[in-house]
């Protein structure tokens, strides 16, 4: 083995009783785990599939556009479709806007979901934690994989949405939704900064998750239930009855980055968003801590 | 290695693992009740019972994965699950079979097993994985995906895992399922060969032929409770002295049984071609005379001796069914 040779005259011991204390180094490479964590989360073919399909939606999204661009057709999302004949730009926000209620959450449920139940369902839970990997680091190493998931996937809608619009529409100067001409650059920094929000938004929905994925062995009752509870916000985000409850509901915030192409941008909504989805994210992940904390482990 | 066998790891506490009244309740079954496990530094521990006695659940409380109803557990001397983060890296562990990513390689699995590990050393794992596979015979098909394997080689890989750094004390939960009858000696010669560099060895199974040759210690689980629990002399010294039994071939069973009970045997069984009865407090040699002086052609003799397999039956009883 090559790899092996690099540690040339390292004594290995294996097995056997230690002649020194097992050295402490590991202690400066918690990086270590969460990229194994990442491998196997962006290794595994099921995750794979659905940043697949994530990407294709701008496409499709594009060129369906393009096809149909005499009739001037405006769907829905804060106005970026009928934009996107205009800057190639808009079609990865129109990508966001289109993908924000289901697809997206459901990439980010499908890892978290899958975070602990999943190790469980396998057996693997009970030899990570004889490791021991110790169950708060687990969870919290889990958990920051699942929120770069979410991460990569946002920006990857983006990034597709912005390869398909420029290719179909071109690019030059942004006329955002305020009526003001910025620049190409100023609008992908624009776009960049709403990847970012978003993340953080399902960052808030993964932690959701993580402690839905505390509670069960079955990895795909954990997904279900936070695609459940995702839509279910969703639902009674459109009940005008209990409009007191919106402010207080995760997702009601998440169409609020169409703020970003306003001049100024509109900052309000966007703060409240962040701290709805913090602490969203703070009570989830204290909640799945509390639980994975103190759990009988007999899978 | 150097020839410092004592290591600055080893704790003050003679023993390596030491539970008093440590009992689990799960709803209205008491899975393991009030036990006092002993396991002394350096033993190979056989912990034996028949399945569901409650080892597995003894287990799963010594490496922190469940928590105890009550009672304590001292680990390698301290106290679990308090200092799980310390004890466990001294630890090995197999528990209730090995369980591993499916579409990930022997290899790749250990690797992620020990970046888990938040004080192994990145440096030396491509070393150490590859020895510790290596050590259990799985090197040649240390690529092959963990669902390709066979329940043998799957359960070698978790041997493997246990062996991946230095460890004070092996808890190999029934390490010989699924394994063939090589397997399982390589088994054996591993546990023996790390018991010889003073790993303490705690061993569960269900079968007394396997742990019999390799261990020093003896502990039996029935129904929740450690029936018995010593060195294996002391329960040979047992087996010694359960009653013997004879077994005489003859063609006048019933003048041979009668024969026997005017010795002062009991149990006296007479059925075709042969009695067999318990020898009680009765002299071997004046057996055969007294069988001749009544007429009765002797075909065959037999003291029976029981074996270490018959006390573990007589404490665990015999058959098939599952304790509760």
């Amino acid at each position: 083995m090559s790899a092996a040779s690099t540690t040339g005259g390292t004594d290995v011991l294996v097995g056997g009783r230690p002649d020194r204390d097992i050295p402490r180094t590991g202690r400066a490479l918690p990086l270590r785990f969460l990229r194994s964590e990442l491998s196997i989360i962006f290794g595994r073919r099921r995750n794979v599939a659905l940043l697949a399909v994530l990407a294709a939606i701008p496409v499709l999204l594009a060129v369906a556009i393009k096809l149909s661009s005499d009739g001037d057709q405006g769907g829905g999302g804060p106005g970026f479709f009928e934009a996107i004949t205009s800057n190639g730009l808009f079609v990865a926000f129109a990508a966001l806007a289109a993908e924000l209620p289901l697809f997206l959450p459901l990439a980010v449920a499908a890892a978290s979901g899958d975070a602990i139940a999943g190790e469980a369902n396998q057996g693997t839970l009970r030899y990570l934690l004889t490791i021991p990997a110790g169950r708060t680091r687990l969870l919290l190493t889990k958990y920051a994989a699942v929120v770069i998931f979410g991460l990569v996937a946002t920006a990857l809608v983006a990034l597709a949405g912005v390869v398909a619009g420029l290719a179909l529409f071109g690019g030059g100067d942004v006329i955002l939704l305020s009526g003001t001409t910025t620049s190409l650059l100023d609008g992908v920094g624009r776009l960049a900064l709403s990847v970012l929000y978003l993340s953080a938004c399902f960052a808030a929905l993964g932690a959701i998750g993580m402690f839905v994925s505390t509670l069960t062995e079955q990895p795909i009752a954990a997904i279900v239930a936070t695609i459940g509870v995702n839509v279910l916000m969703f639902i009674l985000d459109q009940i005008p009855q209990i409009s007191w409850l919106h402010p207080f509901l995760l997702v009601d915030h998440w169409a609020a980055f169409g703020d970003l192409l306003r001049d100024p941008m509109a900052t309000d909504a966007i703060g409240q968003g962040l701290l709805v989805a913090l602490a969203y994210a703070a009570v989830f992940m204290t909640a799945a801590w509390a639980r994975f904390g103190s759990k009988d482990v007999t899978s | 290695m150097t020839a410092d066998v004592t290591g600055p790891a080893r704790g003050s506490s003679p023993a390596s693992v030491r539970t008093r009244a440590l009992t689990k309740r799960f709803r209205h079954q008491t899975a393991v009740d009030a036990i006092d496990l002993e396991v002394p530094a350096g033993a190979v521990y056989g912990f034996l019972g028949p399945n569901g006695s409650g080892k597995t659940t003894t287990i799963r409380m010594l490496l922190g994965l469940i928590g105890a109803t009550s009672g304590e557990i001292e680990v390698l001397g301290e106290p679990m699950p308090g200092g799980a983060s310390r004890t466990l890296r001294r630890v090995g562990a197999l528990v209730e079979g090995p369980a591993f990513h499916p579409y990930l390689s022997g290899r790749a699995n250990l690797a992620r097993l020990d970046a888990a590990d938040p004080h192994s050393d990145a440096r030396t794992a491509p070393a150490r994985i590859d020895a510790a596979l290596d050590r259990v015979g799985l090197l040649p098909a240390a690529t092959k995906r963990f669902r390709a394997y066979s329940l043998g080689m799957r359960q070698r890989l978790a041997i493997a895992n246990a062996l991946l750094v230095p460890r004070d004390l092996l808890v190999l939960d029934e390490p010989t399922n699924g394994l063939d009858p090589q397997g399982t000696r390589e088994v054996r010669h591993l546990v023996e060969e790390l018991a010889a560099d003073g790993t303490t060895v705690l061993v569960s199974s269900h079968l007394l032929s396997e742990v019999d040759q390799m261990c020093t210690h003896i502990g039996v689980m029935f129904e929740g409770r450690l029936v018995t629990q010593g060195t294996i002399e002391a329960m040979h010294d047992q087996a010694r002295s359960v009653d013997q039994a004879v077994r005489v071939e003859t063609d006048r069973v019933d003048d041979a049984a009668t024969a026997l009970r005017g010795l002062g045997l009991t149990d006296v069984r007479p059925s075709g071609g042969h009695v067999s009865a318990r020898l009680g407090e009765v002299e071997v040699a004046k057996i055969v005379p007294a069988l001749v002086d009544a007429y009765v052609p002797v075909l065959g003799f037999t003291v029976v001796r029981p074996s270490l397999e018959d006390v573990f039956v007589s404490l665990t009883g015999e058959g098939f069914d599952v304790s509760g």
